[in-house]
């Protein structure tokens, strides 16, 4: 759905899905989701259908993703840290 | 504990920067606040940044704009609390943020609520789809990485903003399939009635003008007169179909981005129980004001888009005139004095709002839009129809909080911030009547989910304190 960034100098690793891509610095967890390709982000709990990113500035909830292990973060609003592990949540949070 | 402060700020758009600035010019202490981590709000979102890189310019003159308010604002001498999400404010002007480790509390003797504007709901067929973003999504992604869309991604809506992204795009070298556009050609005998804002307002007119042009001359498809468009896949978007004059049309698609203009983000405003009216101008409710912002809660003002709908530069002269307001109410200028000072922010006001009214008449939502087909999700969060909200009433639900114990609607993680304004749309045509008369979702704290650990953090404060 998105053009390939071309690779800048300030660009972070992180892990999607346990798999290494180098986001531009400033990207949100959610951005770096949808550049490595993740087709959804999370399961609905409510209906288990797959939902992904929709407005990217913190209102729709479904970006909702587990970082580093701390699931139910909203994903657009989590600026991406070197080695950050970003991972789809599926269904509720788990305890 | 910080402060307290004369006044805190939430919100680090053009509305909430602009009422820093004029604030701290006129010797008040101020605190302002934002979830992001740079000031911009939304419309400038990473001005600072994009500038550095050297990309804003390719944003575009009206982005490039922020870049004097970042600026003024950097300079104003205000505390900055960035990446600090607020998750209660109260009547008296105490602000509670966390900065997603710890809480804290931020006192103000006033608080300006400048949380600015969201893109309306498009409840349409298939807008849950992996696939489906928003126009405002998409451009966020622009601003603050450079990332644009690439083949088969189509656009659909209307307003001054989806037209703007997609001329953006095309000028930045992204690819756009096609526009669906579904302002209705009705709207244009409106541009009679409002030609003397239109004659005043030539500036945006002309503006709009070139943005048509350039995606006309690069070729993009635009397909007018849209009646209704849905999106077709089931774990992935695959393709888009629209209607024009009762003719279905599909084309494959990777991405589809929705706009159907802006509303203000009442949340904040509705859980500090501020008074709030239905405009049927723009179809939204927005907090009751004075003209400089102060609403019936007296510690809390509102500037900006979450106000009432103006645009960027609307904002910024909200944002003033509620500084001028604030400081008049603490009694650190007099009304003269205050009345002196907001004579040139209005005049500037007017030449930007002039145009506003035929904005509205002309990109006025679809009324399928504001009361969807049955089988249309409203509640994303928990995948309630419109034709469930619809069977509620029928079984005697007569709004939108009763709403949330027959179908669960509102309860999701986005706290009714997403179905909201459809639940008023779908409750007012279910029972004839309007939407002022249906209310709103009562919002109860916190404005954001937030951990046990964070809201024990509080305890050190009371402490403390």
């Amino acid at each position: 759905m998105f053009q390939k960034l071309p690779e800048t100098a300030d660009a972070v690793l992180v892990h999607v899905e346990g798999r290494a891509i180098r986001v531009p610095a400033g990207a949100t967890a959610a951005a770096a989701a949808l550049i490595a390709g993740l087709v959804s982000t999370r399961t609905s709990p409510a209906t288990n259908e797959p939902r992904a990113p929709y407005c990217m500035m913190g209102v729709c909830f479904e970006c909702l993703l587990v970082i580093d292990d701390e699931p139910s973060q909203q994903g657009c609003m989590v600026t991406v840290r070197p080695g950050m592990r970003i991972n789809q949540q599926h269904g509720a949070r788990q305890p | 504990m910080s402060g307290p402060f004369d006044l805190v700020v939430i919100g680090g758009g053009p509305a909430g920067m602009a009422a820093a600035v004029q604030a701290r010019q006129l010797g008040l202490s101020v605190a302002l606040i934002d979830e992001q981590p740079a000031p911009g709000g939304q419309i400038y979102r990473g001005v600072d940044r994009a500038e550095a890189q050297g990309r804003a310019a390719a944003l575009g003159a009206d982005y490039c704009h922020g870049l004097s308010l970042t600026q003024a604002f950097r300079a104003s001498g205000a505390t900055e609390f960035f990446s600090h999400q607020v998750w209660q404010v109260e009547p008296d002007g105490r602000v509670f943020v966390t900065d997603g480790k710890a809480s804290q509390l931020i006192e103000g003797r006033r608080v300006l609520v400048a949380v600015g504007a969201m893109e309306r709901p498009v409840a349409i067929p298939g807008w849950t789809i992996p696939g489906v973003m928003t126009v405002g999504a998409a451009q966020i992604l622009h601003k603050t990485i450079g990332i644009l869309p690439d083949q088969g991604v189509w656009i659909a809506g209307s307003g001054p903003l989806m037209l703007y992204y997609a001329a953006e795009v095309v000028a930045a070298g992204g690819r756009v399939a096609g526009i669906l556009d579904t302002a209705s050609h009705a709207n244009l005998s409106t541009f009679r009635s409002h030609a003397t804002g239109a004659l005043r307002g030539w500036r945006y007119l002309a503006k709009g003008m070139g943005y048509l042009a350039r995606l006309r001359l690069a070729g993009i498809r635009h397909v007018k007169g849209v009646e209704a468009v849905e999106a077709v896949g089931d774990s992935q978007l695959e393709g888009v179909r629209w209607r024009v004059g009762g003719q279905w049309s599909e084309a494959i698609a990777t991405g589809l981005l929705l706009h159907e203009g802006v509303i203000p983000n009442t949340h904040m405003t509705s859980a500090l129980g501020c008074s709030h009216d239905w405009n049927e101008a723009q179809r939204c409710f927005q907090p009751r004001t004075d003209e400089f912002g102060a609403t019936d809660v007296e510690a809390i003002f509102v500037a900006g888009d979450c106000g009432g709908i103006g645009g960027a530069r609307v904002a910024a002269c909200r944002g003033r005139l509620a500084a001028l307001g604030v400081a008049a109410a603490l009694g650190r200028i007099d009304t003269s004095e205050r009345d002196r000072l907001a004579k040139p922010v209005r005049a500037e006001y007017g030449e930007h709002d002039a145009v506003r009214g035929l904005l509205d008449a002309l990109f006025a939502p679809r009324a399928e839009l504001l009361s969807p087909a049955d089988d249309v999700i409203v509640c994303r969060c928990e995948g309630v129809s419109a034709g469930r909200i619809r069977e509620a009433v029928s079984l005697g639900c007569r709004g939108p909080n009763q709403m949330k114990a027959f179908t669960r609607c509102g309860m999701g993680p986005c706290q009714g911030r997403m179905c909201g304004p459809t639940v008023t749309g779908v409750l007012a045509d279910a029972l004839g009547v309007p939407p002022a008369e249906v209310g709103r979702f009562r919002i109860r704290p916190p404005l954001k989910p937030l951990s046990l650990g964070e809201l024990a953090s509080l305890a050190d404060i009371e402490r403390a304190g």
